[in-house]
């Protein structure tokens, strides 16, 4: 495999990571979420990998492996049981209507391509122009958690931030150093494991998991 | 009742859409600078023009209502199609229908994220420009999910069989156009008439496989509620721009 | 004995004021007054177009100083490209409205005097020409002024009704304040080339050479385009168009949307192509966006009306926008230096001018000749007109077809260019440009669809289907001289269509002049068939063959379907079985455009009600059903409420003045002196 192939292959991948990311955005069913967010997870393991192969560096096949285990088989499964146990596998709520949320988006990636073109001009790496992409990924995770109301939503939606995090760590300076990775994967883990358990706490609570049941906790 | 009378003149128009197939198996055809991709695109939106015209012209309540929708969907359907052409034309500098394929065929690159989204909305442009599931029915009658059916259900004989045709038509267009901007492998690059064969026979095959793909996703899907279609359209706009972004940022 | 173009244009103006002496003398005899006056102002539009076209086909520039005005201020004429491409767009739309006005304005025999409408009618023309032909800030807005209240007094014609009245007011309050911001820009100009010496700076000559500051400049370039933007209605100062446009006689609206409007584009372009020269990059953005929104929201709110002549109106506002959308593009690649493709963007734009002139006069003709023979602008009460008029269905259809941008039509091929001019955009530098200025292609695309949406609605509703009315009025066809005018418009709307080579390499002199480059977008090349801008690679289209083709395929099935005389049946509708259809239950306007109104209503603002009155048998079975539906234009209450209402506010402070004693008012005065004698010491 030749650099420049492997060049077109991780862009090709930026790609579908932002597409998984609108997609995300947009869609309506809980299920549906967890799938796009396990599919950006397995865009994201191949990336590192292909990065990793172009830069030599072979602690980035560990954490593509970290993230094979982590983003695409583990937390989507613990969803999976949250979603079933807690009975919410119904449409999501959204706050702002969805053509107008994809407006924004766009925006958004607009937005990071302008913010990133100095950026772009100074690096001399393979994957310099993919950091627009996952500073846009971030963004748009960000702005899924706005628009969506349901806590596990959001939980996704904070998933995806780290993701897009992860992917600007690729492709800005081919990867982390290994004990930053595993240390970020372990809290990621550990974070998924809390928002389970409040996510339970709070369904026996209000019964509901619409964060806008929050609003009731505020004093008068 | 004398209210038919304006349609079978406007009825003509619609299967203007014969002039176009020959664009999509030959790049050296002399007619084929006549008319780059935008003007394929008016030349639908023309064919379009007319039927809803007709179907305005029963005086019916469900012809009004089938060009209504239709003329809905399509004024969505059109920013997504123009990105999509645009994404394309920024690939090949240039909207003539031959330069792209020409340099589309002879690209190295093969992995273009632009392209690959290009080609997701244009999908999706054509399963709604076409009227077929999830965006139209094309078999019902049923009276609430009726679009272009809902337009020409007072034709017969003759008439309804030149729509039909037009509408089969557009879809095969619909289908080469694809395949011509897309996959353009087969085409016949001269005008002489082996190689003009050959490309027929490479269009047959790729029109079978289109063929199937479109049965798969009309028994697996249902159709969808008229106004969830903002969001089908709008994620072929958004598919389209993607590829446009792509081109900038990764290519 | 030879003439200079200029000395034909001028004769043209002097024509038509010859024709305001005229009318009134036959005031006695109205269908003399008629005959005359419109023959003679359709002799002058001749004149004048001849001149204009002379003036383009040959790249000349002339001018007269005529010796009136004020001492040492004389009046400045002046032609060159630029004004003879505006003049041969004024005269030609001009000729067609003079001769279908011999037919239309006959109606009104009978019913009241039409003295009134034929001098201001002339005096509306010659005040457009006077308009392009000055060359100085003077002689512009004296010339500005008159077209404003000549079309004043026109939009009044039928002044019984209140709401003709009050247009006419919001007409004129907004056409004064455009005309202020453009006196001060001139202001500005003139002042900066002198130093605010002397008077000597008001000619165009000087501000032509001198060095503007950048500052001044995007200032005056600023109030400028405030001011052309309001008479030419850009959202949001576009309020006033739709209340104007329909009131006034059709023929005149007709000249108001085709090409009164105009002359404020011509004032953009004239200003900061020529007078200026150089602006920043983000004017041309700001052009491009207002044009941007003028057509998406024209589009839109045409869409949502139900009367004729205002979804007319509301498509001039779109197709300004198109307009300006070609021009702001022309900007933009101007400041970034790229000549090849600014040329583009202002052929484009220029081009759009042309067209937009002769289909919307088309359509406002055919209006008009619905109105004249119907006397009903409500579409909802229309349908099935095309049995009784179909001259007047066909040439209208003709319109549609043009301004829906479809081929092989006129609306069509400007579209096509626009799109081009954005295709090429991403040669800019600047990266967030690069990025934003195709979705400006995707709303335009959006507007050319919705605009086709728009009239398959106008169209089918009007002259498809049944009539919808209760008692259908006699009606009768539109009468020779009115058909006469739509055919001419018709067949311009069709030769722009498909020789569009040929006339953008005639118009091809005024980028050169402006900018420095053709666009060699035409003729040259690769023949008069062909129109390839920037390259034959890049793109081509020949109208001709388009139109062939569908010329071809149209007489093909024509012959397949009557192969067999007396083979196709007509029968009662089917209508899934339900039988007891009456022409109430047609599609209207309102429920045409239902399914748009609802996906983009969010930028409306809408009220809606239905009430059913209950039969007692069974609630779901109603006796009556009555349904109310009002759409509005939130500009309205964003805008101009507030505005109002601080004017309100201000005046009613200012109000105290008032004192009535004579003695309050003397030390006003002398206040005033004193503290100017202080201030000028």
């Amino acid at each position: 495999m030749d650099i420049n192939i492997a060049a077109q292959l991780n862009s090709f991948l930026a790609a579908f990571v932002l597409l998984t990311a609108f997609g995300m955005l947009v869609q309506r069913r809980m299920y549906g979420l967890v799938h796009l967010f396990a599919w950006q997870g397995l865009f994201l393991s191949v990336n590192t990998a292909v990065v990793g192969f172009v830069a030599g560096k072979h602690h980035l096949y560990i954490s593509s492996l970290l993230t094979l285990t982590l983003k695409v088989i583990l937390l989507p499964y613990i969803l999976h049981v949250l979603i079933r146990r807690l009975k919410v596998h119904k449409e999501v709520e959204v706050v702002v209507n969805i053509p107008m949320t994809m407006l924004i988006g766009i925006a958004l990636v607009i937005f990071s391509y302008y913010l990133m073109s100095p950026v772009t001009q100074l690096s001399t790496l393979v994957t310099r122009s993919t950091l627009a992409v996952a500073l846009a990924t971030v963004m748009i995770g960000l702005l899924m958690m706005i628009t969506r109301k349901h806590a596990v939503t959001q939980i996704i939606g904070f998933l995806a931030m780290e993701n897009g995090l992860f992917f600007a760590a690729t492709s800005a300076t081919y990867g982390m150093p290994l004990v930053v990775e595993l240390g970020v994967a372990i809290d990621v883990l550990i974070a998924a494991f809390i928002f389970g358990i409040f996510f339970f706490h709070i369904h026996t609570t209000f019964d509901s998991l619409d964060v806008d049941q929050m609003e009731r906790l505020k004093e008068d | 009742m004398n209210i038919y009378k304006f349609t079978i003149e406007c009825l003509q128009v619609t299967i203007v859409l014969e002039t176009a197939p020959a664009f999509t198996l030959s790049l050296e055809l002399p007619i084929a600078s006549t008319a780059d991709v935008i003007v394929l695109v008016a030349l639908f939106a023309i064919a379009r023009f007319f039927t809803a015209l007709a179907g305005m012209d029963i005086g019916t309540a469900f012809g009004g209502m089938g060009s209504s929708r239709e003329m809905t969907i399509a004024s969505l359907a059109e920013p997504a199609m123009l990105m999509a052409i645009f994404t394309v034309s920024l690939a090949s500098k240039s909207t003539s229908l031959s330069q792209m394929v020409h340099v589309i065929y002879s690209g190295h690159s093969i992995l273009r994220p632009s392209l690959a989204f290009a080609l997701f909305a244009f999908i999706l442009i054509a399963l709604a420009e076409t009227g077929r599931i999830p965006v139209d029915n094309p078999a019902t009658h049923l009276e609430l999910t009726m679009i272009h059916e809902a337009m020409i259900l007072e034709y017969s004989g003759r008439h309804l069989a030149l729509i039909e045709w037009a509408n089969m038509m557009k879809l095969f267009l619909f289908v080469m156009l694809g395949a011509a901007a897309f996959a353009p492998w087969g085409i016949a690059e001269t005008g002489d008439p082996g190689a003009i064969s050959m490309a027929f026979l490479f269009m047959m095959m790729k029109l079978s496989i289109v063929g199937a793909v479109l049965v798969l996703i009309e028994t697996g899907l249902a159709k969808m509620r008229i106004f969830r279609l903002t969001e089908f359209l709008g994620s072929a706009f958004l598919l389209a721009t993607l590829g446009m972004l792509s081109f900038f940022i990764l290519e | 004995m030879t003439f200079t173009p200029i000395e034909i244009i001028s004769s043209a103006v002097l024509l038509l004021f010859l024709t305001i002496l005229i009318a009134p003398l036959l005031r006695g005899r109205q269908r003399l007054l008629i005959n005359a006056s419109f023959t003679m102002a359709s002799a002058a539009s001749l004149l004048g177009l001849i001149g204009g076209v002379w003036v383009v086909a040959g790249g000349l520039t002339s001018r007269i100083i005529l010796p009136v005005g004020l001492p040492d201020l004389p009046f400045h004429l002046r032609v060159d490209p630029l004004a003879g491409f505006f003049i041969t767009v004024i005269s030609l739309l001009s000729f067609f409205v003079s001769l279908y006005s011999i037919g239309y304005v006959k109606g009104y025999i009978g019913r009241r005097p039409v003295t009134s409408l034929a001098v201001f009618y002339c005096l509306f023309l010659s005040g457009m020409l006077m308009v392009v032909l000055a060359d100085d800030a003077l002689f512009f807005l004296i010339s500005w002024e008159v077209m404003a209240a000549a079309s004043y007094f026109l939009v009044m014609f039928e002044d019984e009704r209140i709401e003709n009245r009050r247009a006419a007011l919001l007409y004129l309050v907004v056409a004064h304040v455009g005309a202020i911001a453009i006196l001060l820009s001139f202001g500005i100009m003139a002042g900066l080339t002198t130093g605010f010496e002397s008077f000597s700076g008001y000619t165009f000559d000087a501000m032509r050479q001198a060095e503007v500051p950048l500052k001044w400049s995007t200032a005056a370039f600023l109030l400028a385009l405030f001011g052309f933007a309001a008479k030419a209605g850009v959202v949001p100062l576009h309020v006033w168009l739709p209340e104007a446009h329909p009131v006034a006689p059709s023929n005149v609206s007709a000249l108001m949307s085709g090409v009164m409007l105009k002359t404020a584009i011509y004032g953009i372009v004239r200003v900061s192509f020529d007078l200026l020269g150089t602006f920043p990059w983000w004017c041309g953005a700001i052009v491009l966006i207002l044009g941007l929104i003028s057509a998406v929201m024209g589009v839109l709110y045409a869409l949502m009306q139900h009367d004729l002549k205002r979804l007319l109106a509301y498509h001039s506002v779109e197709n300004i926008g198109i307009i300006l959308i070609g021009i702001g593009l022309s900007m933009v690649f101007v400041s970034f230096n790229m000549p090849l493709l600014a040329a583009l963007g202002l052929i484009a734009g220029l081009y759009h001018t042309m067209n937009h002139a002769v289909f919307k006069g088309l359509l406002f003709m055919g209006a008009g000749a619905v109105l004249h023979a119907t006397n009903e602008r409500n579409m909802e009460e229309m349908g099935g007109l095309i049995h009784r008029m179909p001259w007047t269905a066909a040439l209208f259809l003709i319109g549609c077809v043009s301004i829906s941008a479809l081929p092989p039509f006129n609306g069509f091929v400007s579209e096509w260019l626009t799109f081009q001019a954005f295709l090429l955009s991403p040669a800019l530098p600047s990266p967030l440009l690069k990025l934003l200025i195709p979705m400006g292609a995707a709303l335009l695309a959006l507007t050319g669809a919705l605009a086709a949406a728009c009239f398959v609605k106008a169209f089918g509703v009007t002259f498809l289907g049944q009539w919808r009315g209760h008692n259908m009025p006699r009606v009768h066809e539109a009468d020779w001289f009115m058909r006469f005018g739509m055919i001419l418009g018709a067949l311009s709307c069709l030769l722009l269509g498909i020789l569009p080579a040929l006339f953008i390499d005639w118009m091809d002199i005024i980028p050169q002049q402006l900018i420095g480059t053709k666009t060699g977008a035409s003729s040259g090349a690769y023949g008069w068939l062909w129109l390839t801008p920037v390259a034959r690679e890049r793109a081509s289209y020949s109208g001709m063959i388009v139109f062939g083709g569908i010329l071809l395929v149209v007489v093909a099935a024509y012959i397949i379907l009557h192969v067999k005389p007396g083979t196709i049946r007509r029968v009662p509708v089917w209508d899934c079985g339900f039988g007891k259809l009456n022409p109430r239950m047609q599609y209207n306007a309102t429920s045409f455009s239902m399914p748009i109104r609802r996906i983009f209503g969010f930028l409306f603002n809408i009220r809606e009600r239905v009430q059913l009155t209950p039969r007692a048998i069974h609630k779901a079975f109603p006796k009556r059903l009555y349904y109310y539906l009002r759409v509005r234009d939130r500009f309205w209450s964003w805008l101009y409420k507030p505005i109002v209402e601080f004017s309100l506010f201000l005046s009613r402070y200012a109000g105290r003045l008032q004192q009535g004693r004579i003695q309050a008012y003397l030390i006003y005065s002398f206040i005033t002196i004193i503290v100017l004698l202080v201030f000028s010491r």
